[in-house]
């Protein structure tokens, strides 16, 4: 049975209900409302878990989410374990199991401590050093490095929680529950405002609620117990909500802050079962009161590192809220008033307080007076030069500080402990507001910086804002909430508040040693295991802003981004190269606060979920006939239709030569759909279209390539005249959204005169596209009413028809270059007359192809696709589609661009077609082009675009495109891969009926 | 995240709306009047100033409206919202 380092009963923790968990393999015993670190700490666990770089033993060193060493594992199970996960907050639950990081074999014995005994030869950015040469070997060295770097182990499947988001709106956001926050929440609440408090811990009342000192009393009563009063009255307020366990992680612009809520990490595994674990709250906030608190210090001295070296205030807390004692033998070092307060605590309790050693002179506030007075030794003007104990402290060397502050004096004095409290002062956690663009100042007096300019309807109050007594706190924030909620009266305005006041101030950034710098180790940032040596390193070597000691120190870099240590890093940069502090400027604080599940962030948008798709609706069919799909932007389109096993090759292929020897059909539902209307509906196609359009006749098709305004081609497609002032334009797939964005904007900003209105009706039609030698006389099944001759209905015409009752308008026209009706009718009714379609074209064996195919059959043709055979860097020049370029009209868009001097280039990179010599090879998309092979270094001409097998040419064809390509037909060129070179000549585009015979065949 | 009081629709989270660019520059009457600088003015010249920027917005996911803002792009205000077409407001 270990010892047993629980003091006497707290409130706040439920000693009726034990629970068991699992630290390390090992069982022990907690209490329902211990955290995980309070627990080891009664079970007499420091140890918890090792250094980054140096594999250093560390131990608990706060009670809050600003701890750097208690970082650990929590569940065993390797599927769905969860790294760095902070011991601190982390409140224990019947079967929680946690393990160390960071350590191998265990944290007590740990082969990476060697790291330890060579750290002489690990300086800042010794691995960016020493692994520089020769630089190819980096890729081997790598492997080493980041397999001893890294903390905590990543789960290996898919995270099996619920995560949810949802939207906040209030008038007033009160961020952080202690006494300033729960007096602002109240009094914003009871003035009618909605206001929401949120608090990242269990329980409301941050340390006030177990603050009991003699010497600080509200209305008479203890700080405490006037505090707790006050939460009692919130549940009555009907405007308050109040969330815990709620940390904010980012606060943005205008108000806007995220925040994460733990709902069931507390919970054991059979509650937490079908619960949201965790959920993001979008906060939207008219006002926002951040009162957040202040974290404490550590010192840096030489190895304030080991397990027992903790924060007085944690000390404090561990005894006062948990009822735990961190050690039998505690020795306090500071250099202010607070640690006293945590010595009285800790001696009225019955732990014995060894010693105090102060940096001070003196002070003579009532709370040290106390002290002295119990008779506990103070060692005045004394720093710590040394501390022993490698697994766990057993004791600390002090010296006597020189007047100066910059060397220690004297005899060595040792003094046994287990346990060591550093008052290093306060650091007001300014994060948030500094994150919604808040301008800090230095305050010289009490070395923190401050918020000095709010970007926002915002706040800060409490000791985050600079009051660190309870008094002037609840001065200030009468006066401030009044003003900034513009309300009259609070209702603690006139109660009475006394408390002690600290008369002695004495600051030193890094403590002095008996040994030399370079032979010490004061840790500035214990998670990174950046030492005040590196940063003095970091200086000489010549680094001065503040960002790039940051980064090459580490220093603030962990996942607690230098919660404790910063400031001292700031204050060591500052005294070494005397400069003052406030014109150093801090390091930028980004979200979030404390790390997020990436669970959180994402929230429902996961698997089918992670982005919307939309499906044709042809889609079930094509599911029912086995298609492969592929994602075209949101679209799920019908890739090809394997039959019997077949591969995709070979099922292109089959698909591709039945198209041209009898029928295919393919779903072209989602081609960009854009209906137009107006009296200047014309003269608006010809301001965006290259090519003139006030000529098309009623019930004829044109196809019509838009530039944008520098020239380069960004859409084609076919639009159709359906009446005097109506059009239907199509564009392509991925384009039909930022097509229609482009034309609103020039109508509303360029053209508002002109009268013409565009509805996007993508979604409304489904289109069949029917295609191949036999297509008409399939159409004649499906509308038997319509002639379907040449004269009657000629390629590049529309006309309206029914199909039973169903109305459909059939466009005559082809991107396959094979005589082609598209249907289009209304979405609804697009699956059936798919199947008619089918049905009708049975005995023609219509044969349905996917978007493979299509692109063969465009590429065998020469058609180009937009955003395949293009890149925003083509004009219709270098596609040699001058003839759609008109040269009567004085303007559309992009037409000046085509005459700039860089646009006229002979050399520019222009299409071609590409035949390799072996037929039989078909080229890589994206394969790069020379005509040179033995130049150093190779000149790339261009590269593949589309490249595919023919069988209707039973050869390989590809498009192209190539610097002065329009000159070079049939030259030779060279694609050099991998391991072989492959030779080409260069051809026209058109490999397929170049006469365009078949569309009216 | 800005809050936009769209000029069609009132106030609107930032997400439902695409930023456009410098405002005020005009599409040219008579492009092939240019020369090659002129028009090269027009084509690419934008501001990005830290400061008071004239930018134009559109209400993508909403009214699909283009309108006129003067933004501080130190601090994200917004000083002013006014609607295509309206003249910008003198400095």
């Amino acid at each position: 049975m270990p010892e047993n380092f629980r003091v006497k009963s707290s409130e706040f923790i439920d000693e009726t209900n034990r629970i068991s968990f699992k630290f390390n393999g090992k069982t022990y015993y907690g209490f329902r409302g211990d955290t995980l670190a309070s627990a080891l700490l009664a079970n007499n666990v420091h140890l918890v878990g090792r250094s980054f770089k140096y594999h250093r033993p560390r131990g608990i060193m706060t009670s809050g989410s600003e701890e750097p060493n208690a970082i650990v594992q929590v569940n065993e199970n390797t599927d769905t374990t969860e790294p760095n996960v902070r011991a601190t907050e982390i409140e224990i639950y019947e079967g929680l199991e946690a393990s160390s990081q960071n350590c191998w074999p265990n944290v007590n014995f740990d082969i990476g401590g060697i790291n330890n005994l060579i750290s002489p030869f690990l300086p800042a950015g010794f691995y960016y050093k020493t692994f520089m040469w020769p630089s190819s070997f980096w890729e081997k060295y790598e492997y080493f490095i980041r397999h001893s770097a890294g903390l905590g182990k990543s789960p290996k499947k898919k995270d099996p929680d619920i995560y949810d988001h949802r939207y906040v709106h209030c008038d007033v956001l009160v961020v952080g529950a202690g006494i300033s926050g729960i007096l602002a929440a109240k009094n914003a609440a009871k003035n009618n405002l909605k206001t929401l408090l949120v608090d990242e811990k269990n329980e409301l009342g941050g340390s006030t609620l177990f603050q009991n000192e003699e010497f600080n009393k509200i209305e008479n009563q203890s700080s405490s117990e006037w505090l707790k009063k006050q939460i009692q009255e919130l549940k009555d307020l009907k405007n308050l909500e109040v969330k815990v366990r709620t940390s904010v992680a980012a606060y943005h612009g205008y108000n806007y802050l995220l925040a994460r809520e733990n709902l069931t990490d507390h919970l054991e595994k059979k509650d937490k079962q079908n619960k949201v674990r965790q959920r993001l709250l979008k906060i939207r906030a008219k006002k926002v009161i951040l009162a957040t608190g202040a974290l404490e210090r550590p010192l840096i001295f030489n190895n304030n590192d080991r397990p027992g070296i903790m924060l007085s205030s944690a000390v404090k807390k561990y005894a006062d809220f948990y009822g735990v004692a961190c050690g039998k033998k505690i020795v306090f070092f500071t250099n202010n008033d607070s640690a006293y307060e945590s010595a009285l605590c800790l001696h009225n309790k019955g732990i014995k307080v060894e010693a105090i050693i102060d940096i001070r002179e003196n002070s003579d506030s009532k709370t040290v007076k106390s002290l002295e007075a119990s008779g506990i030794k103070i060692h005045w003007s004394h720093t710590i030069v040394d501390t022993h104990g490698y697994k766990r402290l057993n004791n600390v060397s002090i010296m006597k500080l020189s007047k100066d502050g910059m060397t220690v004096t004297g005899k060595k004095i040792k003094i046994s402990c287990d346990c060591l409290g550093m008052a290093g002062g306060w650091t007001p956690a300014v994060h948030l507001f500094t994150q919604s663009g808040g301008k800090l100042r230095f305050d010289e007096d009490n070395k923190v910086f401050l918020p000095s300019k709010y970007p926002s309807k915002q706040i800060s109050v409490g000791s985050c804002s600079g009051d660190f007594k309870i008094n002037s706190i609840i001065k200030n924030l009468d006066l401030n909430l009044k003003d900034f909620l513009e309300i009259k009266k609070t209702d603690f305005e006139n109660i009475d508040v006394k408390c002690d006041s600290e008369k002695s101030k004495r600051n030193i950034w890094l403590l002095p040693s008996d040994k030399s710098i370079g032979k010490t180790k004061p840790f500035v940032d214990y998670q990174n295991d950046a030492t005040a040596k590196d940063i003095k390193l970091a200086l000489r070597e010549g680094f001065r802003s503040i960002e790039h000691v940051k980064r090459y120190t580490t220093t603030g870099m962990g996942t607690d981004q230098g919660k404790l240590g910063n400031m001292h890093a700031l204050g060591i940069i500052a005294d070494t190269a005397d400069v003052k502090m406030g014109e150093l400027g801090t390091t930028t604080f980004r979200p979030p606060y404390t790390p997020l599940t990436f669970g959180t962030i994402v929230g429902r948008n996961v698997g089918e979920f992670f982005d919307i798709f939309r499906r044709t609706p042809m889609n079930d069919w094509h599911i029912e006939h086995k298609a492969e799909f592929e994602n075209v932007g949101q679209w799920k389109r019908a890739w090809y239709y394997p039959v019997n096993g077949e591969t995709m090759h070979e099922a292109v292929q089959r698909e591709s030569k039945a198209a041209r020897e009898s029928a295919g059909i393919l779903d072209a539902s989602t081609l960009g759909k854009i209906d137009i209307q107006g009296s200047d509906s014309s003269e608006f196609l010809n301001r965006v279209y290259t090519n003139a359009w006030s000529k098309l006749a009623i019930g004829n098709c044109r196809y019509g390539l838009m530039l944008n305004e520098d020239g380069m081609v960004y859409d084609d497609g076919v639009t159709t005249r359906l009446g005097e002032n109506h059009y239907i334009m199509t564009t392509t797939t991925g384009g039909a959204a930022n097509v229609l964005g482009k034309l609103e904007d020039y109508l509303q900003t360029e053209w508002p005169e002109l009268d013409v209105y565009l509805t996007s009706v993508t979604d409304h039609y489904a289109t069949a596209s029917v295609c191949g030698p036999n297509s008409k006389k399939i159409l004649n099944k499906i509308v038997p009413d319509i002639e379907l001759s040449d004269e009657n209905f000629p390629h590049m015409s529309f006309k309206e028809a029914k199909i039973g009752n169903i109305n459909c308008r059939i466009m005559r026209i082809s991107f396959t270059g094979e005589l082609s009706y598209e249907i289009n009718v209304q979405a609804s009714y697009g699956k059936s007359v798919w199947e008619k379609c089918i049905e009708a074209g049975k005995e023609f064996n219509i044969t349905p192809y996917g978007t493979e195919t299509m692109h063969l059959l465009r590429a065998e043709k020469g058609f180009i696709i937009v955003g395949q055979d293009t890149d925003g860097t083509m004009t219709p020049v270098d596609l040699q589609m001058d003839w759609i370029v008109s040269k009567k009209k004085y303007d559309f868009i992009g037409k000046r661009s085509l005459y700039r001097s860089d646009t006229m280039r002979e050399d520019r990179k222009q299409l071609i077609g590409l035949l390799t010599d072996d037929p039989s090879i078909v080229l890589e998309e994206g394969a790069q082009i020379v005509s040179e092979l033995n130049q150093n270094p190779i000149q790339m001409l261009g590269h593949v675009t589309s490249s595919y097998f023919s069988p209707n040419l039973n050869k390989s064809i590809a498009l192209a495109v190539v610097k002065g390509g329009k000159d070079m037909l049939g030259k030779k060129l060279y694609i050099p891969m991998e391991n072989k070179t492959i030779n080409v000549t260069v051809s026209n585009p058109v490999f397929f009926d170049k006469e365009n015979l078949r569309i009216n065949a | 995240m800005f809050i936009i009081n769209c000029p069609y629709c009132g106030e609107r989270d930032q997400q439902e709306f695409k930023a456009g660019g410098e405002a005020h520059i005009e599409r040219p009457k008579q492009p092939t009047e240019l020369s090659d600088d002129e028009w090269a003015e027009y084509l690419f010249m934008r501001k990005n100033i830290k400061g008071v920027q004239f930018e134009r917005w559109n209400h993508a996911h909403g009214c699909r409206k283009w309108f006129n803002m003067v933004r501080d792009t130190s601090n994200d205000e917004i000083k002013l919202i006014y609607k295509m077409g309206e003249k910008p407001p003198v400095e």
